[in-house]
């Protein structure tokens, strides 16, 4: 891909996000920050490619150790989400 | 390693899991539809993995199934150890963590993206030929350097900075400003090189161009929130959030990787649309709270006005006034979440609603230390979401409100945000508490302020009733005394 098809891509997705994030509910905005947390941690692809390859011991070294970051992130990310999304829930079936 | 074109099922599979985040966000307008947002974030994360993982396998010519050597074997072997084990620490931590303890979660979260960042841009100059950004002349490309460049310095501010907030946070620094002289002058000038050599390591791929970036970047980081204050921490942590969404653009740049590129500009945008949400709702700039330095003169200005006279009440009095009410308005704030008085709360609203009072929850959107968070606490106490209001919806509401109840908040309720000019905390939006026939004030003791650092008209007003005491017993013993 050439650098203005990316550019592309990344300027409608800050558009898509602009309008997505305010219409998320202001009691939701923790779980925002944490989901977001657990997305942005999608640099694991990086990580997996650098850590996958071989050619340079330290970078596959620095890849693996990158992958070990963001798998902290993704799993703890998602699983606090979900943690404090059946909280909102939970109330739903009570009331 | 040979480079052609990516296959387009593995494009179109990154392309899938960047809708699935976008989807993942687009559940949280209603709690309703939030948690099929996340297993749908969950889905569009295991996609990107594994697709990542197979692009990785070599498929001999003619065959369909990958046929790996030991060496491969080996490789995705580490690789899964390395998955398991971060999971594994994030897993624990996601179970054990205490709600009220969300705001540093997310601080520690978003310095390890800052820091993987900052890794995999150094892997990626190490071995540029893994991620096909070596151009014909054997260097790397200029524009992939740039790339690379500002993706490990935005990371490594993502980090450092992270780090402190963490610090400030959990309570393990002051969470007072800690000012520096001349810092802003430190600050631009390391800034301006930053940037200088980012734009320099587009001509030289040395490798000292790019240690000092990282060195400087992580200074910086570190510098730029030392000085910002308790109170600014909501910002903080949505800009830290933002960061950590922009270093993962910048990454998905140097990769041409469209899950991560879609991903990034997400939560760029998310972090800087609640910073400003943030910011609007203390009426300040974002300028401002980057310069940093608020609420640094607290303390003794405030304390020497406390000689006016106030009424100080008890439980039992509490607890008469409130099941008398027809309508009262709970305040939470940051106190609240420090005593953990959130269940025993929800134990009192529910007294109340059997001797027919009605009870409703204000929340400014600056209570706590990160946007949403009384939210997240009342929900782990379960309140019902339908008894939980924003400032805008309920602040009319207060002329008939008999009991305004405010529990660990302070600077929300300050009439100065309206009436004082020379106030620090003038134009904030603040709740008309003072319109309410009773205020009741749970606070542990007169000398403290809010972290603004302005004393608070509202001690003093004839309908206040002062309840000194740590939020949590007071509202048991309002409790117990309701059951009589």
């Amino acid at each position: 891909m050439d650098f203005i098809s990316i550019l592309s891509i990344f300027v409608m997705a800050c558009f898509v996000g602009y309008y997505v994030v305010w219409s998320v509910t202001p009691a939701l905005h923790t779980p925002l920050m944490a989901v977001t947390n657990a997305i942005s941690s999608v640099i694991v692809v990086g990580a997996l490619i650098s850590g996958a390859t071989a050619g340079s011991d330290w970078a596959r070294w620095l890849g693996l150790g990158a992958v070990v970051l963001a798998s902290v992130n993704i799993f703890g990310g998602f699983a606090v989400t979900e943690r404090m999304l059946a909280m909102y829930k939970k109330k739903e079936r009570k009331s | 390693m040979i480079h052609a074109a990516p296959p387009a099922w593995s494009l179109l599979a990154y392309l899938i899991s960047g809708i699935c985040f976008i989807l993942a966000l687009r559940g949280l307008s209603s709690p309703a539809t939030s948690r099929t947002g996340n297993r749908l974030g969950m889905f569009g994360m295991a996609l990107a993995v594994i697709t990542t993982l197979l692009l990785r396998a070599p498929v001999p010519e003619g065959a369909f199934l990958p046929d790996p050597s030991p060496e491969d074997v080996k490789t995705l072997l580490m690789i899964m150890g390395a998955i398991a084990l971060g999971g594994a620490i994030g897993l624990v931590t996601a179970r054990r963590i205490q709600m009220t303890d969300m705001p540093q979660l997310v601080a520690a979260f978003h310095s390890l993206v800052g820091l993987a960042a900052v890794l995999v841009g150094w892997a990626a100059y190490l071995n540029p030929e893994a991620f096909g950004i070596v151009g014909a002349d054997g260097a790397i490309n200029p524009v992939s350097r740039l790339e690379m460049g500002l993706g490990i310095a935005i990371g490594a501010i993502t980090f450092s900075g992270s780090v402190i907030a963490f610090l400030k946070l959990a309570g393990k620094m002051s969470g007072a400003p800690i000012m520096l002289p001349m810092r802003h002058v430190i600050n631009l000038g390391i800034l301006a090189a930053i940037i200088g050599l980012t734009g320099y390591f587009m001509l030289d791929q040395s490798l000292w161009v790019i240690a000092v970036v990282t060195a400087l970047a992580f200074l910086i980081g570190f510098l730029l929130i030392i000085p910002i204050g308790g109170a600014d921490m909501p910002v903080v942590v949505s800009m830290l959030n933002s960061y950590s969404g922009w270093a993962a653009a910048a990454m998905g740049f140097t990769l041409h990787n469209t899950a991560m590129i879609i991903t990034g500009a997400l939560v760029g945008s998310s972090g800087a649309i609640l910073s400003y949400i943030m910011c609007k709702a203390m009426n300040r700039s974002f300028i401002s709270v980057i310069a940093g330095g608020f609420g640094a003169e607290s303390g003794g200005a405030a304390a020497a006005k406390t000689d006016r006279p106030w009424k100080r009440g008890s439980a039992e009095d509490a607890a008469f006034l409130l099941g008398e009410a027809e309508q009262v308005i709970i305040i939470p704030g940051y106190g609240m979440a420090v005593a953990q008085a959130q269940h025993v709360l929800r134990e009192m609203a529910d007294k109340l609603k059997e001797k027919g009072v009605r009870v409703k929850y204000a929340i400014h959107p600056v209570a706590g230390r990160m946007p949403g968070h009384m939210n997240v606490l009342l929900a782990e106490a379960n309140v019902p979401y339908e008894d939980v209001f924003e400032l805008e919806d309920i602040n009319s509401e207060f002329a008939q409100t008999d009991v305004a109840f405010i529990i660990g908040a302070n600077d929300v309720v300050n009439p100065a945000a309206k009436t004082d000019k020379s106030s620090p905390i003038y134009g904030m939006p603040v709740f008309d508490v003072d319109k309410a026939k009773t205020i009741m004030f749970i606070k542990r003791s007169m000398g403290g302020v809010g972290y603004a650092g302005v004393d608070n008209d509202v001690f003093y007003m004839d309908q206040t009733m002062m309840l000194l005491a740590d939020a949590k017993k007071m509202v048991e013993e309002i409790v117990k005394a309701l059951q009589h």
